[in-house]
């Protein structure tokens, strides 16, 4: 089992990438429908950190969050200008092979959705269409991803019966460490918890701050309580504009911009 | 009040009478099928070919049509999947969803869905004579896939849309390929598939339009996709039409093995159905 806390080692190289943004968002539009849905977004996110989006609903936040894997890609009457940076090259490019972008970050949906196989092909899909086909390889990357996810014990006896069969709040948790099993650098989550009862977003909640120490997270939701638990970065979205972005408690307890102000007093007062 | 609960006692009585005739019709006829069938029914009917008097009555069975019908309506079906999963995958998966081409290609279906199979059967015909061959199985086979590939792609069509698209985009951000995200969505409605294929064997291997001139009909099993091959509604067809009282019977025979075949069918695919949808989400 490998656990998820780092070394002495990686701690320093950790420190010194920081400085480096993960993502790096220039200049973006994005229309769908012929609505201008995000509009001028400029925002860095920081490296092997927990940056949230949040906002009112509506307001554009998971769509930011799906032009970070170009998954609006599959939609129709999209049309996406500007450039997202990924270590520092375009995603947008139209040379950037999708897949490989893709692959760099795992996406937790609102609703877990379960490949319709069992326990252990799930968390082996991506390993497999990346290439992996020992099955003692595989063997050893579901065990280590299930165990990061906090799953393993819950499901080492049964990792051949039909993943559809588990509870939502397993399920979720299974389709992180399916997500971690292809190894990503960053971690997209829209509203990864809503659809949870409170005991299970609490675990995935503790897997994000444990799992920060090797990913960057990006999360996308609607709870203050839940941005201020777990981010150390905040990005306050309105109406597809970045109206601010900065520190949690510096955005949450003293916002600079009225809107912030307004939105964070509706909701925590 | 009053006038509000008479409304909705009439429209109980109505909706009630509707469902009766429906269900009434289809005993009527399973009725009359059994009825007139049974005494014509005999091991010889299901294990013999027809001997030489067979049409004047003399003995015989009809299995040449049973495996003919297999043959045709099966073959139909695996090539008709063949050529339809690709068609569904390419509308729902490579292209946008609602584009006008998309819809365009949706109509056309519709509008295949929608010609009699007696025109199927007489342009099966027509490419048969263009390419010189004989009313055969392969003739048969050709005209019930046209037949039935709008059934298919149609049924397919409406059953990937019940796919969230979260799933597919759960493989894609995982860094599938569209194909493989495709696979993911097909194992998704492998149950959908079979109750498509059996959709389109029951429509197959019932129809006699198609079969007419395109296969033939035979005596004898065929043994080549170049024979001509019986089928039992093309036998119940021939055998109606008889002055003799005898292969009349045989006639309703044939329709009662028609049917028990279709439910047969119908049982085993229940069966997989739930097999497959083991790991459905």
């Amino acid at each position: 089992m490998e656990t998820v806390i780092p070394t002495p080692e990686i701690k320093n190289q950790r420190t010194a990438e920081s400085a480096q943004p993960h993502i790096r968002v220039q200049n973006l539009n994005v229309h769908i429908g012929g609505q201008h849905i995000l509009k001028d977004i400029n925002i860095d996110i920081p490296n092997k950190k927990v940056t949230s989006i949040i906002g009112p609903s509506g307001c554009g936040k998971t769509t930011l969050l799906k032009t970070f894997n170009r998954l609006l890609d599959n939609s129709a009457d999209v049309n996406i200008e500007g450039k997202v940076l990924l270590d520092g090259e375009n995603i947008y490019d139209p040379r950037a092979e999708v897949t490989q972008i893709r692959k760099k970050m795992g996406l937790l949906s609102q609703k877990p959705f379960p490949l319709p196989m069992s326990i252990y092909d799930n968390v082996a899909y991506g390993p497999r269409i990346h290439g992996i086909r020992k099955k003692k390889e595989l063997d050893e990357l579901v065990e280590r991803y299930l165990n990061a996810a906090g799953l393993w014990d819950e499901v080492k006896d049964r990792l051949h019966t039909s993943a559809a069969k588990l509870s939502i709040g397993q399920q979720q948790r299974l389709c992180l460490a399916r997500g971690l099993a292809v190894e990503p650098e960053i971690i997209l989550g829209d509203e990864s918890t809503s659809a949870l009862d409170p005991v299970s977003t609490h675990r995935i909640e503790e897997l994000f701050l444990q799992l920060k120490e090797k990913y960057t997270i990006v999360l996308v939701t609607h709870i203050l309580r839940q941005a201020r638990r777990v981010s150390d970065y905040i990005i306050f979205v309105y109406m597809g504009r970045v109206i601010e972005f900065g520190p949690t408690e510096e955005v949450l307890l003293h916002p600079k911009e009225e809107l912030t102000k307004e939105y964070v007093k509706g909701f925590i007062s | 009040m009053k006038k509000r609960k008479f409304k909705e006692s009439v429209f109980k009585f109505l909706m009630l009478l509707a469902t009766v005739i429906v269900v009434g019709s289809l005993f009527l006829i399973a009725g009359t099928v059994i009825y007139r069938g049974i005494p014509y029914i005999s091991l010889d009917m299901v294990t013999q070919v027809p001997s030489g008097g067979f049409y004047i009555g003399k003995e015989g069975g009809v299995l040449n049509a049973i495996i003919g019908s297999l043959y045709v309506a099966g073959g139909a079906s695996v090539i008709g999947i063949i050529i339809s999963i690709p068609v569904v995958v390419y509308l729902n998966l490579y292209i946008k969803r609602d584009t006008l081409f998309a819809n365009a290609v949706r109509m056309c279906f519709d509008v295949l869905f929608g010609i009699p199979s007696i025109v199927y059967g007489a342009f099966g015909f027509i490419i048969m004579i263009y390419f010189g061959l004989r009313a055969s199985l392969l003739g048969g086979i050709i005209a019930v896939t046209l037949l039935i590939i709008p059934i298919l792609i149609r049924t397919l069509d409406e059953i990937i849309k019940t796919v969230p698209s979260e799933l597919r985009d759960t493989s894609f951000s995982l860094g599938a390929t569209r194909w493989e995200a495709a696979k993911v969505v097909l194992r998704q409605i492998r149950p959908g598939i079979l109750t498509a294929l059996l959709l389109a064997f029951g429509r197959g291997v019932g129809d006699v339009a198609s079969v007419m001139f395109t296969a033939g009909f035979s005596d004898n099993i065929p043994t080549s996709f170049h024979e001509p091959a019986a089928t039992l509604p093309l036998a119940i067809f021939f055998q109606l039409s008889s002055p003799i009282e005898e292969v009349r019977g045989r006639a309703y025979a044939a329709a009662l093995i028609l049917t028990a075949l279709v439910l047969m069918i119908t049982v085993a695919a229940e069966f997989f159905t739930k097999k497959l949808s083991k790991n459905k989400i």
